[in-house]
Protein backbone atom coordinates (compact mmCIF):
# COMPACT_ATOMS: atom_id res chain seq x y z
CA UNK A 1 0.00 0.00 0.00
CA UNK A 2 1.30 3.44 -0.87
CA UNK A 3 1.56 5.91 1.99
CA UNK A 4 -0.44 9.13 2.10
CA UNK A 5 1.83 11.94 0.95
CA UNK A 6 1.35 15.32 2.50
CA UNK A 7 2.95 18.71 2.57
CA UNK A 8 2.84 20.91 5.65
CA UNK A 9 3.60 24.60 5.23
CA UNK A 10 4.44 26.67 8.29
CA UNK A 11 4.47 30.45 7.98
CA UNK A 12 4.92 33.33 10.40
CA UNK A 13 1.71 35.03 11.41
CA UNK A 14 1.13 38.50 10.00
CA UNK A 15 2.76 41.22 12.08
CA UNK A 16 5.46 38.95 13.46
CA UNK A 17 8.86 40.42 12.65
CA UNK A 18 10.77 38.22 10.19
CA UNK A 19 14.43 39.33 10.13
CA UNK A 20 15.38 36.44 7.83
CA UNK A 21 12.74 37.47 5.29
CA UNK A 22 14.04 41.05 5.50
CA UNK A 23 17.63 39.88 4.88
CA UNK A 24 16.52 37.84 1.87
CA UNK A 25 14.56 40.81 0.55
CA UNK A 26 17.73 42.91 0.84
CA UNK A 27 19.78 40.27 -0.97
CA UNK A 28 17.25 40.15 -3.82
CA UNK A 29 17.57 43.92 -4.15
CA UNK A 30 21.36 43.64 -4.31
CA UNK A 31 20.94 41.10 -7.14
CA UNK A 32 18.88 43.73 -8.97
CA UNK A 33 15.84 41.47 -8.92
CA UNK A 34 13.40 44.32 -9.09
CA UNK A 35 9.84 44.75 -7.98
CA UNK A 36 10.05 42.61 -4.83
CA UNK A 37 8.19 44.46 -2.10
CA UNK A 38 8.11 41.86 0.67
CA UNK A 39 9.60 38.47 1.58
CA UNK A 40 8.41 36.25 4.42
CA UNK A 41 10.31 33.04 5.06
CA UNK A 42 8.51 29.86 6.07
CA UNK A 43 9.10 26.12 6.27
CA UNK A 44 7.91 23.18 4.19
CA UNK A 45 7.68 19.60 5.47
CA UNK A 46 7.02 16.70 3.10
CA UNK A 47 5.61 13.91 5.18
CA UNK A 48 4.48 10.36 4.41
CA UNK A 49 1.90 8.61 6.56
CA UNK A 50 1.31 4.90 6.42
CA UNK A 51 -2.02 3.54 5.19
CA UNK A 52 -4.51 5.18 2.82
CA UNK A 53 -6.73 6.93 5.34
CA UNK A 54 -6.57 10.54 4.22
CA UNK A 55 -8.83 11.86 6.99
CA UNK A 56 -6.81 9.98 9.55
CA UNK A 57 -3.61 11.35 8.04
CA UNK A 58 -4.96 14.88 8.26
CA UNK A 59 -5.76 14.35 11.93
CA UNK A 60 -2.29 12.97 12.59
CA UNK A 61 -0.70 15.92 10.82
CA UNK A 62 -2.83 18.43 12.72
CA UNK A 63 -1.55 16.93 15.93
CA UNK A 64 2.02 16.99 14.61
CA UNK A 65 1.63 20.68 13.76
CA UNK A 66 0.07 21.62 17.08
CA UNK A 67 2.59 19.70 19.14
CA UNK A 68 5.82 20.20 17.23
CA UNK A 69 5.98 21.48 13.65
CA UNK A 70 4.55 24.93 14.36
CA UNK A 71 4.77 27.23 17.35
CA UNK A 72 1.21 28.49 17.18
CA UNK A 73 2.06 31.57 19.24
CA UNK A 74 3.77 33.04 16.17
CA UNK A 75 3.17 30.58 13.30
CA UNK A 76 0.29 29.34 11.15
CA UNK A 77 0.25 26.04 9.32
CA UNK A 78 -1.55 24.50 6.37
CA UNK A 79 -1.80 20.82 5.47
CA UNK A 80 -2.04 19.69 1.85
CA UNK A 81 -2.69 16.04 1.12
CA UNK A 82 -1.68 14.83 -2.34
CA UNK B 1 19.90 21.99 47.97
CA UNK B 2 19.87 19.12 45.53
CA UNK B 3 20.07 20.21 41.95
CA UNK B 4 20.23 18.75 38.48
CA UNK B 5 21.60 20.31 35.30
CA UNK B 6 20.06 18.82 32.16
CA UNK B 7 22.41 18.01 29.31
CA UNK B 8 20.94 18.09 25.79
CA UNK B 9 22.86 17.31 22.61
CA UNK B 10 24.32 20.74 21.82
CA UNK B 11 24.22 22.22 25.33
CA UNK B 12 27.49 24.02 26.01
CA UNK B 13 27.04 25.98 29.24
CA UNK B 14 26.29 23.07 31.54
CA UNK B 15 29.69 23.20 33.27
CA UNK B 16 29.31 26.93 33.89
CA UNK B 17 25.89 26.33 35.46
CA UNK B 18 27.25 23.41 37.49
CA UNK B 19 30.13 25.51 38.78
CA UNK B 20 27.86 28.39 39.82
CA UNK B 21 25.61 25.97 41.72
CA UNK B 22 28.56 24.17 43.33
CA UNK B 23 30.16 27.39 44.51
CA UNK B 24 26.89 28.71 45.92
CA UNK B 25 25.66 25.53 47.57
CA UNK B 26 28.83 23.54 48.27
CA UNK B 27 27.26 20.65 46.41
CA UNK B 28 27.79 19.64 42.82
CA UNK B 29 24.60 19.16 40.80
CA UNK B 30 23.78 15.93 39.03
CA UNK B 31 24.30 16.20 35.28
CA UNK B 32 21.24 14.49 33.78
CA UNK B 33 21.09 13.30 30.16
CA UNK B 34 18.05 14.45 28.19
CA UNK B 35 16.99 10.89 27.36
CA UNK B 36 16.59 9.97 31.04
CA UNK B 37 12.91 9.74 31.88
CA UNK B 38 13.41 10.74 35.53
CA UNK B 39 15.13 13.34 37.66
CA UNK B 40 17.28 12.11 40.57
CA UNK B 41 15.03 11.56 43.62
CA UNK B 42 14.78 14.62 45.86
CA UNK B 43 15.80 17.14 43.22
CA UNK B 44 14.96 20.69 44.40
CA UNK B 45 16.27 22.71 41.46
CA UNK B 46 16.48 21.86 37.77
CA UNK B 47 18.68 24.00 35.52
CA UNK B 48 18.40 23.98 31.73
CA UNK B 49 21.72 25.40 30.54
CA UNK B 50 22.64 27.51 27.55
CA UNK B 51 23.89 26.25 24.23
CA UNK B 52 22.43 25.21 20.92
CA UNK B 53 20.43 22.06 21.63
CA UNK B 54 19.93 20.08 18.42
CA UNK B 55 21.73 22.84 16.52
CA UNK B 56 18.61 25.01 16.83
CA UNK B 57 16.90 22.71 14.30
CA UNK B 58 13.23 23.47 13.59
CA UNK B 59 13.11 26.32 16.15
CA UNK B 60 15.44 27.11 19.05
CA UNK B 61 14.68 24.70 21.87
CA UNK B 62 11.84 22.99 19.99
CA UNK B 63 13.32 19.49 19.81
CA UNK B 64 14.83 19.59 23.30
CA UNK B 65 11.45 20.65 24.71
CA UNK B 66 9.98 17.30 23.54
CA UNK B 67 12.74 15.12 25.05
CA UNK B 68 11.90 12.47 27.67
CA UNK B 69 13.42 14.40 30.60
CA UNK B 70 11.16 17.37 29.91
CA UNK B 71 8.11 15.38 30.98
CA UNK B 72 9.83 14.87 34.33
CA UNK B 73 10.78 18.57 34.45
CA UNK B 74 7.13 19.52 33.81
CA UNK B 75 5.99 17.24 36.66
CA UNK B 76 8.68 18.74 38.91
CA UNK B 77 7.38 22.24 38.09
CA UNK B 78 3.77 21.14 38.70
CA UNK B 79 4.81 19.94 42.16
CA UNK B 80 6.22 23.42 42.82
CA UNK B 81 9.86 22.44 42.21
CA UNK B 82 12.23 25.14 40.99
CA UNK B 83 13.28 25.31 37.34
CA UNK B 84 15.81 27.78 35.92
CA UNK B 85 16.35 28.07 32.16
CA UNK B 86 19.25 30.16 30.90
CA UNK B 87 19.51 31.29 27.27
CA UNK B 88 18.78 28.12 25.26
CA UNK B 89 17.21 26.81 28.49
CA UNK B 90 14.78 29.76 28.38
CA UNK B 91 13.95 28.94 24.75
CA UNK B 92 13.33 25.31 25.74
CA UNK B 93 10.99 26.33 28.61
CA UNK B 94 8.94 28.53 26.25
CA UNK B 95 8.77 25.75 23.66
CA UNK B 96 7.72 23.30 26.38
CA UNK B 97 4.87 25.61 27.43
CA UNK B 98 6.31 26.03 30.93
CA UNK B 99 6.80 29.75 30.30
CA UNK B 100 4.72 32.19 28.22
CA UNK B 101 5.89 33.65 24.92
CA UNK B 102 8.54 32.70 22.44
CA UNK B 103 12.11 33.79 21.63
CA UNK B 104 12.48 35.02 18.05
CA UNK B 105 15.45 36.01 15.92
CA UNK B 106 17.10 39.23 17.17
CA UNK B 107 15.53 42.20 15.42
CA UNK B 108 19.03 43.38 14.40
CA UNK B 109 19.63 39.99 12.69
CA UNK B 110 22.92 39.90 14.59
CA UNK B 111 24.22 37.52 17.18
CA UNK B 112 24.89 39.68 20.23
CA UNK B 113 27.72 38.79 22.61
CA UNK B 114 28.46 41.46 25.21
CA UNK B 115 27.92 42.64 28.74
CA UNK B 116 24.39 43.93 29.32
CA UNK B 117 22.75 45.85 32.14
CA UNK B 118 19.48 44.53 33.49
CA UNK B 119 16.96 45.94 35.91
CA UNK B 120 15.56 43.58 38.53
CA UNK B 121 11.78 43.89 38.26
CA UNK B 122 10.59 41.47 40.91
CA UNK B 123 12.81 40.67 43.89
CA UNK B 124 10.30 38.63 45.87
CA UNK B 125 10.86 35.23 44.26
CA UNK B 126 13.10 32.29 45.24
CA UNK B 127 15.38 33.25 42.32
CA UNK B 128 15.64 37.01 42.78
CA UNK B 129 15.32 37.63 46.53
CA UNK B 130 19.08 38.27 46.72
CA UNK B 131 18.54 41.46 44.74
CA UNK B 132 16.57 44.63 45.42
CA UNK B 133 13.67 45.66 43.21
CA UNK B 134 14.95 48.19 40.67
CA UNK B 135 18.58 47.15 41.20
CA UNK B 136 20.73 47.36 38.07
CA UNK B 137 22.96 44.34 37.48
CA UNK B 138 25.39 43.44 34.73
CA UNK B 139 25.25 40.00 33.13
CA UNK B 140 26.71 38.63 29.91
CA UNK B 141 24.44 38.00 26.92
CA UNK B 142 25.31 35.76 23.96
CA UNK B 143 22.43 34.88 21.66
CA UNK B 144 21.02 35.19 18.16
CA UNK B 145 17.42 34.52 19.14
CA UNK B 146 16.51 36.37 22.29
CA UNK B 147 13.76 38.58 20.97
CA UNK B 148 10.95 37.85 23.43
CA UNK B 149 7.54 37.97 21.79
CA UNK B 150 4.05 37.32 23.10
CA UNK B 151 0.61 38.50 22.10
CA UNK B 152 -0.83 41.61 23.74
CA UNK B 153 -3.10 39.70 26.11
CA UNK B 154 -0.18 37.57 27.32
CA UNK B 155 2.05 40.62 27.76
CA UNK B 156 -0.65 42.36 29.74
CA UNK B 157 -1.12 39.29 31.91
CA UNK B 158 2.55 38.78 32.69
CA UNK B 159 3.08 42.49 33.37
CA UNK B 160 0.02 42.61 35.62
CA UNK B 161 1.07 39.56 37.60
CA UNK B 162 4.66 40.73 38.13
CA UNK B 163 6.04 37.90 36.03
CA UNK B 164 8.75 40.02 34.43
CA UNK B 165 11.99 39.13 36.23
CA UNK B 166 14.54 41.29 34.42
CA UNK B 167 14.44 44.01 31.77
CA UNK B 168 17.26 45.19 29.51
CA UNK B 169 18.38 48.67 30.55
CA UNK B 170 21.39 50.99 30.46
CA UNK B 171 23.90 51.55 33.28
CA UNK B 172 21.59 54.12 34.86
CA UNK B 173 18.64 51.71 34.83
CA UNK B 174 16.81 53.39 31.96
CA UNK B 175 14.66 50.91 30.07
CA UNK B 176 14.36 52.06 26.45
CA UNK B 177 14.94 50.91 22.90
CA UNK B 178 18.54 52.11 22.94
CA UNK B 179 19.21 49.62 25.75
CA UNK B 180 17.33 46.77 24.05
CA UNK B 181 19.84 44.37 22.45
CA UNK B 182 17.42 42.14 20.56
CA UNK B 183 14.04 43.82 20.08
CA UNK B 184 12.33 41.99 22.96
CA UNK B 185 8.83 43.23 23.78
CA UNK B 186 8.87 45.56 26.80
CA UNK B 187 12.68 44.96 27.02
CA UNK B 188 11.91 41.63 28.70
CA UNK B 189 15.09 39.68 29.47
CA UNK B 190 13.56 37.12 31.82
CA UNK B 191 10.11 35.90 32.88
CA UNK B 192 8.58 33.77 35.60
CA UNK B 193 5.67 31.40 35.29
CA UNK B 194 2.48 32.25 37.14
CA UNK B 195 3.59 30.42 40.30
CA UNK B 196 7.09 31.97 40.30
CA UNK B 197 8.81 28.59 40.55
CA UNK B 198 10.02 28.63 36.93
CA UNK B 199 12.35 31.35 35.62
CA UNK B 200 13.75 31.73 32.12
CA UNK B 201 16.22 34.42 31.11
CA UNK B 202 18.43 35.11 28.11
CA UNK B 203 21.41 36.59 30.02
CA UNK B 204 23.98 34.39 31.75
CA UNK B 205 24.13 34.89 35.54
CA UNK B 206 26.25 31.73 35.81
CA UNK B 207 29.10 33.52 34.05
CA UNK B 208 29.16 36.38 36.56
CA UNK B 209 30.23 34.64 39.75
CA UNK B 210 33.95 35.42 39.77
CA UNK B 211 35.62 38.86 39.74
CA UNK B 212 38.33 37.36 37.57
CA UNK B 213 35.93 37.09 34.64
CA UNK B 214 34.11 40.38 34.82
CA UNK B 215 31.92 40.60 37.89
CA UNK B 216 29.85 38.83 40.50
CA UNK B 217 26.35 40.12 39.83
CA UNK B 218 25.16 36.58 39.13
CA UNK B 219 26.08 35.30 42.57
CA UNK B 220 22.98 36.53 44.46
CA UNK B 221 20.75 34.45 42.17
CA UNK B 222 22.55 31.21 42.95
CA UNK B 223 23.05 32.16 46.62
CA UNK B 224 19.29 32.69 46.98
CA UNK B 225 18.56 29.31 45.42
CA UNK B 226 21.12 27.59 47.65
CA UNK B 227 19.96 29.26 50.87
Amino acid sequence: MRPVKARVVVTLKGGVLDPQGKAIEGALKSLSIDGVTAVRQGKVFDIEIEGDDRDGARKTLSEACERLLANTIVENYTIEIA
Amino acid sequence: MKSAVILFPGSNREQDAARAIREASGRAPAIVWHADPKLPPGTDLVVLPGGFSYGDYLRCGAIAARSPIMRAVARHAERGGLVLGICNGFQILCEAGLLPGVLMRNASRRFVCKMQHLRVENATTPFTRGYAEGQVVKFAIAHGEGNFEADDATLEAIEGAGQVAFRYCDAAGRVDQAANPNGAEHNIAGVFNRRFNVLGLMPHPENLIDPLVGGIDGRPLFAALAA
